[in-house]
């Protein structure tokens, strides 16, 4: 295998010659430039092809609903007597899944009063806490020009760090938590620093050794929790103790709402990444070596290292997702199933915010509105929560893919205009 | 330590650097101090029985009883003896032969499972059976890769081939009522998955890796979803294929222990001999194979000589997805009967590290999917005498062996050089 390079598409390099050279040309007006710049990006960038993988994705999602849907599928049966039917039973299930995700994740407006309509927005931001930062921690070794697929191992280390200090340690109110939610981050930063270190010394692919970690941390916690180390000593399961009071990141807004102040550290987390890549002299290391290792190196970048240090911060990233997990949102104790799919989830947030920090943060909501309207989805139409995967994954083939998008929907393929000049 | 090893060799031979490994003799060193402490030091004084035959078996071998402590003490002697040895060996600039580590190997094998099994008795046919049984998939999977990565496609999406394959199978083998038809759905739709891949890798130059774990939550989604939806409204109808039965071939069967490990089987493994032996062949004596590994390791010569690098690519790929969805029909159709969300449970990750493990070579990579399966299969036969050792530990063993592999502690492995990048023609 090469080395992984983090996603770009092919064209923006094009996008910002165009941008560069519309700049030059009209240097008297700065104001007017930047203008044209922005409503550049807007219309012909990224932004709008994201918009439209999410659309098509979407679209996608609505048609293995309607095709899945008994329904549908009954009408089809008499399809050339009353066409109608079957549109309306289309319309009915695809219209109906759509509508308790949104009611699921943002508004409920079946409620009375404002408060309990909002709730569900609330419940996106829990889901969302973790999903933006353990995708932070992908986003930022993306940049490195490392793809950590160890996000399973790193969340199920770091909870179990986490959830050790939480329940086995007896410290007072603030420093508890405090102490805890370090503990989770040192748990994931040590476990991602081994992918680093195996990278950095002998050159071992961290694509295969953090897939192989992920299986040796699960077998691991698997043990552990067997042992009187992890297990909750009054019971059989295999599951820890639920976490001491003192430990426990409590709701913000009261016990009616579940959102707790993991969120807020997500949020820093967020500006801490924002100034770690874009304004901290290590950030610049960082992309230089994600751009260009060997040139990094010749500029006295010393790559090995920013291979460990990458790998630590991207694995405490994820040991604070376990954090926000095992001391905020299922404080009863967890099993070996603690990461829930959110270590691979990270991977797709951040290949959708295309390893920006901002960009994450904003895929992580989206994704988190995913999850949380996805499960409404699944008690109130019965259409089963995978579907949301099946959108996540195509979201991100999509974006990946911008000549399929904008075949898809007929826009001008970029260079195209520029050939034809030529020829 | 490059630096120390540089200047020692530099005044050894003048300008030559030191090629000697002292791998061999410190792992059998270790693996000797490890048999005293762990088989002698903590060695139940009671025999273990070592079941040779089955019921049914036309010769009937007797029940071997290796006692715990004595066996203990001799394979700590001869692993010393052999880290000795070899370390002579090697300081005399000698090749150690193949054979030793392999002796070496066995005796620390026989030397465990005597340890661990102490006072009970092991079915050795048994055991390795059930090893077969869970690494078909392995191999399958493995071949897959191995072809897939060999002329220059990355795929990681070998959990997705299995899984799309598991699940065509069971639904295609219901509806006709054909274990056939199942296994030859599972072929298509493992290949559509590639073509998935090949679309996006090969048409649309996204990277590979990232294509492969999105397509492996894609196939995981679209699968559990069908899966809920359809599946079990109705099993009975959708989800409940015809198996394929045990065939044993006449004279072969008869061979005492691997008789009725290899040649008691189900049509699928006979399948999976002959592929296994036509892809090892074919991948270095034919055109096919040249040209395959032509195309991953230098595309731009490849094309240079008129080989169509995108088609081989995409065929072979293809190829690939079709080798590893039979995987995933075995899953189905010979394994759990019937199939389940997220049925292959990571069996694609560790055919990927059979593939990595194995260096990827077909005949190495298969011998690593088999090593994988022993080991998991070891821990349910140890879990059932009541062994000293947690199962976790031996489930983890596969992914500690390919990380150790990949640091080149157990020698370099090179992928194949254009493995992972798109070709871009001009």
């Amino acid at each position: 295998m090469s080395e992984p390079t983090p996603q770009k598409p092919e064209d923006q390099n094009s996008d910002e010659a165009v941008v560069a050279e519309t700049a030059k040309n009209s240097e008297t007006n700065q104001d007017t430039v930047r203008w044209t710049n922005a409503f550049r990006e807007i219309t012909s960038g990224n932004a709008v092809l994201s918009l439209l993988a999410v659309v098509l994705a979407i679209l996608i999602g609505g048609v293995l609903i309607a095709f899945t849907d008994s329904d549908v599928q009954e009408t089809a049966g008499y399809f050339f007597a009353r066409p109608g039917d079957f549109f309306a039973a289309i319309g009915s299930a695809v219209g109906g899944a759509y509508l308790a995700l949104f009611q699921g994740s943002i508004y409920d407006f079946r409620r009375d009063d404002f408060l309990s309509a909002i709730k569900p927005l609330t419940q996106t931001l829990v889901f969302a806490t973790p999903l933006i930062a353990a995708g932070l921690g992908v986003a930022i070794a993306f940049r490195v020009g490392l793809f950590n697929i160890g996000g399973r191992g790193q969340i199920i280390v770091g909870a179990a760090f986490a959830g050790y200090a939480s329940f086995a340690w007896d410290l007072p109110i603030v420093i508890h938590v405090v102490v805890a939610v370090l503990m989770g981050i040192l748990g994931g930063a040590l476990w991602g620093a081994i992918a680093g270190l195996l990278k950095a010394r002998t050159g071992a692919h961290e694509v295969i050794v953090t897939i192989m970690l992920n299986y040796v941390a699960y077998y691991l916690i698997s043990f552990l929790l067997r042992t009187d180390l992890l297990k909750n000593p009054g019971s059989n399961n295999p599951k820890t103790p639920p976490a001491s009071e003192t430990a426990i990141l409590q709701p913000i807004f009261g016990d009616g709402f579940k959102l707790h102040w993991g969120f807020v550290l997500v949020v820093a987390a967020t500006v801490l990444a924002w100034w770690l890549i874009d304004r901290s002299s290590l950030g610049f290391k960082f992309r230089a070596v994600g751009l260009n290792p060997h040139a990094a190196r010749v500029a006295g970048v010393k790559v090995e290292r920013i291979y460990i240090y990458v790998m630590l911060i991207a694995g405490g990233y994820a040991g604070l997702a376990a954090s926000t997990e095992v001391l905020g949102t299922t404080t009863s104790g967890f099993t070996s199933g603690v990461d829930a799919g959110i270590g691979f989830d990270a991977i797709t947030v951040a290949l959708l915010g295309r390893s920006t920090p901002w960009g994450t943060f904003a895929a992580g909501l989206l994704f988190g509105a995913f999850k949380a309207g996805g499960f409404t989805m699944q008690a109130s139409q019965g259409i089963p929560i995978d579907i949301v995967l099946v959108v996540q994954s195509l979201i991100v083939l999509f974006i990946a893919a911008p000549p399929l998008v904008r075949a898809v929907f007929r826009l001008p393929q970029p260079g195209a205009r520029a050939k034809k000049v030529v020829s | 330590m490059t630096l120390t090893k540089t200047s020692e060799g530099k005044s050894l031979t003048g300008t030559k650097i030191d090629r000697r490994s002292w791998k061999l003799p410190i792992a059998f060193a270790i693996v000797s101090v490890f048999s005293g402490v762990l088989f002698v030091g903590f060695a139940e004084d009671a025999p273990t029985g070592f079941n040779l035959s089955t019921g049914s078996d036309l010769i009937q071998l007797p029940v071997v009883h290796l006692p715990a402590l004595a066996t203990g003490i001799v394979v700590t002697i001869l692993t010393a003896l052999i880290a000795l040895g070899s370390a002579f060996m090697i300081s005399q600039d000698r090749t150690v032969p193949k054979w030793i580590p392999i002796v070496g190997a066995i005796l620390a094998l026989t030397g465990f499972l005597t340890w661990a099994a102490a006072d009970e008795t092991l079915r050795v046919p048994e055991l390795l059976a059930g090893s077969l049984v869970l690494a078909v998939p392995l191999v399958f999977g493995a071949l897959g890769g191995v072809i897939s990565e060999r002329v220059g496609v990355v795929n990681i999406a070998i959990e997705a081939q299995l899984l799309a394959g598991a699940f065509v199978s069971a639904v295609v083998g219901t509806l006709t009522g054909s274990a056939f038809a199942g296994l030859f759905a599972a072929a298509v739709a493992g290949m559509l998955v590639s073509f998935l891949l090949s679309v996006f890798a090969i048409k649309y130059l996204v990277n590979q890796i990232i294509v492969g774990v999105v397509i492996n939550v894609l196939v995981s989604g679209l699968t559990g979803f069908l899966y809920s939806t359809w599946l079990t409204d109705n099993p009975e109808q959708l989800n409940n294929p015809e198996g394929f039965s045990t065939l044993a071939i006449p004279i072969l069967s008869g061979i005492p222990i691997i008789g009725p490990v290899l040649f008691k089987q189900t049509l699928i493994v006979y399948l999976l001999y002959i592929i296994v032996a036509a892809v090892a062949f074919a991948l270095y004596r034919t055109r096919w194979g040249l040209r395959l590994r032509a195309v991953g390791e230098h595309p731009k010569a490849a094309d240079t000589v008129g080989i169509n690098v995108t088609l081989t690519r995409f065929w072979n790929v293809a190829l690939a997805g079709a080798i590893a969805g039979l995987g995933g029909a075995f899953i189905t159709l010979s394994q759990t009967g019937q199939f389940g969300k997220d049925v292959t449970a990571g069996a694609g990750f560790i055919a990927l590290a059979a593939v990595i493990f194995g260096r990827w070579d077909p005949i190495k990579a298969t011998l690593a999917a088999l090593l994988f399966g022993f080991a998991s299969n070891l821990q349910n036969a140890l879990s059932v005498v009541g062994s000293p050792v947690p199962s976790e530990f031996m489930l983890m063993l596969p992914y500690v062996v390919t990380i150790i592999a990949v640091a080149g502690l157990v020698g370099k492995s090179r992928p194949p050089a254009a493995s992972g990048t798109p070709y871009i023609k001009g």
